[in-house]
């Protein structure tokens, strides 16, 4: 319990523990996973599995963006720079996110044109003070991020801003959720599910994962506390043999999500017929395609891409880790080829990939009090 | 890209789609057209990348922003919020 007195209540922080040993049966294995990165960051960096009986297992999910591309479009991507002369636009995360010839951030170096950005207006607002040249903005993220993209590019039509694209990486979690229910060998007894993805997308649309798969999903908020209150539920509910969608994070996330948001998403985004997902292959209808009403502003339109497909370093396990088969120490790379500093796989990259979480959290601390 | 900022609404710009926010003394313009209706002055929102997501109490904005730097990613995120360079009216300077 490393960090448990810096949590806001370690009284209740405490309860909730005992509540979770009290529910949980002790000849049973409980399979939790946690779908959004964010939160496998928040588990890792507060020890949470210490709090825990050891029959509670948490399985790490999907919900990491830029673990989930696969390497062939940043590849793709990235031939922009020197097909266009465009200049590349992106999130941070994705700036070290190995790609064949290299991350953006190593490109940057060996001198192409590539920026950092923190929001899809910063991107559009260069094309718009650089109309010389084009910009292309490489879109990344669940339905967090979306929705920001559609109203960029709603805006970039607005504003008529001819040198403006945008290369779309947006996937849908729900389809990549029931791509793990459906996947064979995947035993898992409840979800705790995504905080700022339900905030735009609802409750909604996790009915099928009660109904069709009898499945509890609880909705947590990112707090020790409150993944320690979404277990608590998760085991009422397995007790009571009832398979629900709650929402511990009622607080932010309404019922039926941001509707303006969805609005946006609707009117510039149609689903792909399928996407490919690193570690889950292809997934149908799982992803965001820019809308034929937009197509001048589409990077995938406008430029004729050609669909590279490139395979992951075959000594890398980054799928197996991705659907919870491995964990991240158990990869052969871990900790030796592949660290946050010299990331191999993207897990290794945000923070809120598995890998990156478990070696700031559990390998530096475990090899820390071997070094004492 | 993850990160959901606090900030307190300062001021709405004119023409409806962006206001000022101010976090730990910084003072941003974001966009604000995901929010129906409009955030007023005094409220608290949740920013992701540049886009006021969702409405929130004053006590959540300051357990989120306790949250940001029991995380480590309180840097992180005042460095987002500093970094938008999207500011139409041209506010840059901190209060």
């Amino acid at each position: 319990m490393k960090y448990v007195d810096e949590f806001r209540d370690p009284r209740l922080i405490a309860q909730a523990s005992e509540e979770i040993r009290r529910l949980a049966d002790p000849a049973r294995h409980y399979r939790i996973m946690e779908v959004c990165g964010g939160h496998t960051h928040a588990i890792y960096r507060f020890a949470l599995a210490d709090l825990l009986p050891p029959n509670i297992e948490l399985v790490h999910g999907p919900g990491c963006p830029v673990c989930v591309l696969p390497m062939g479009r940043i590849d793709e991507g990235l031939s922009l720079v020197e097909e266009q002369q465009a200049i590349f636009t992106t999130f941070g995360d994705v700036m070290r996110v190995p790609g064949r010839n290299g991350s953006p951030l190593e490109r940057q170096a060996r001198g192409a044109d590539i920026r950092m950005v923190y929001s899809p207006l910063d991107a559009l607002k260069l094309a718009v003070t650089h109309p010389d040249r084009h910009v292309v903005f490489f879109a990344i993220g669940f339905e967090t991020t979306a929705p920001s993209t559609a109203l960029t590019l709603m805006r970039a039509r607005a504003l008529g801003v001819p040198n403006f694209s945008v290369f779309s990486n947006h996937v849908t979690i729900v389809p990549a959720i029931r791509a793990i229910l459906d996947s064979p060998g995947m035993r898992l007894d409840a979800f705790i599910g995504p905080g700022h993805v339900s905030t735009v997308i609802g409750a909604r649309p996790y009915g099928f994962i009660a109904r069709d798969y009898r499945k509890p999903i609880v909705i947590s908020g990112f707090e020790p506390l409150d993944l320690l209150q979404s277990i608590v539920m998760i085991l009422r509910q397995l007790g009571d043999g009832r398979a629900e969608v709650e929402n511990q994070y009622g607080r932010t996330v309404p019922w039926d999500g941001n509707l303006p948001a969805l609005r946006a998403l609707a009117g510039v985004f149609e689903l792909r017929p399928y996407f490919e997902w690193r570690g889950l292959g292809f997934i149908s209808q799982s992803a965001l395609k820019i809308k034929p009403e937009y197509a001048a502003w589409d990077a995938e339109a406008r430029f004729q891409m050609a669909g590279v497909q490139v395979t992951d370093p075959k000594a890398a396990q980054c799928g197996e880790v991705l659907k919870g088969v491995l964990k991240p120490h158990q990869c052969k790379l871990f900790g030796r080829e592949c660290t946050p500093e010299q990331p191999v796989g993207a897990l290794m990259v945000s923070s809120e990939g598995a890998c990156a979480a478990y070696f700031s959290y559990v390998h530096r601390r475990t090899a820390a009090e071997a070094a004492v | 890209m993850c990160l959901a900022i606090p900030g307190q609404i300062v001021e709405l710009a004119p023409g409806g789609h962006f206001a000022t926010v101010e976090v730990s003394k910084v003072r941003r313009s974001i966009n604000i057209d995901l929010l129906e209706p409009p955030p007023a002055p005094g409220e608290w929102v949740l920013i992701h990348v540049g886009f006021a997501m969702s409405r929130i109490s004053d006590r959540e904005a300051a357990e989120q922003l306790r949250l940001l730097a029991m995380l480590g990613e309180d840097a992180q995120a005042m460095e987002e919020l500093d970094g938008y360079r999207f500011d139409e009216a041209g506010r840059r300077e901190s209060s």
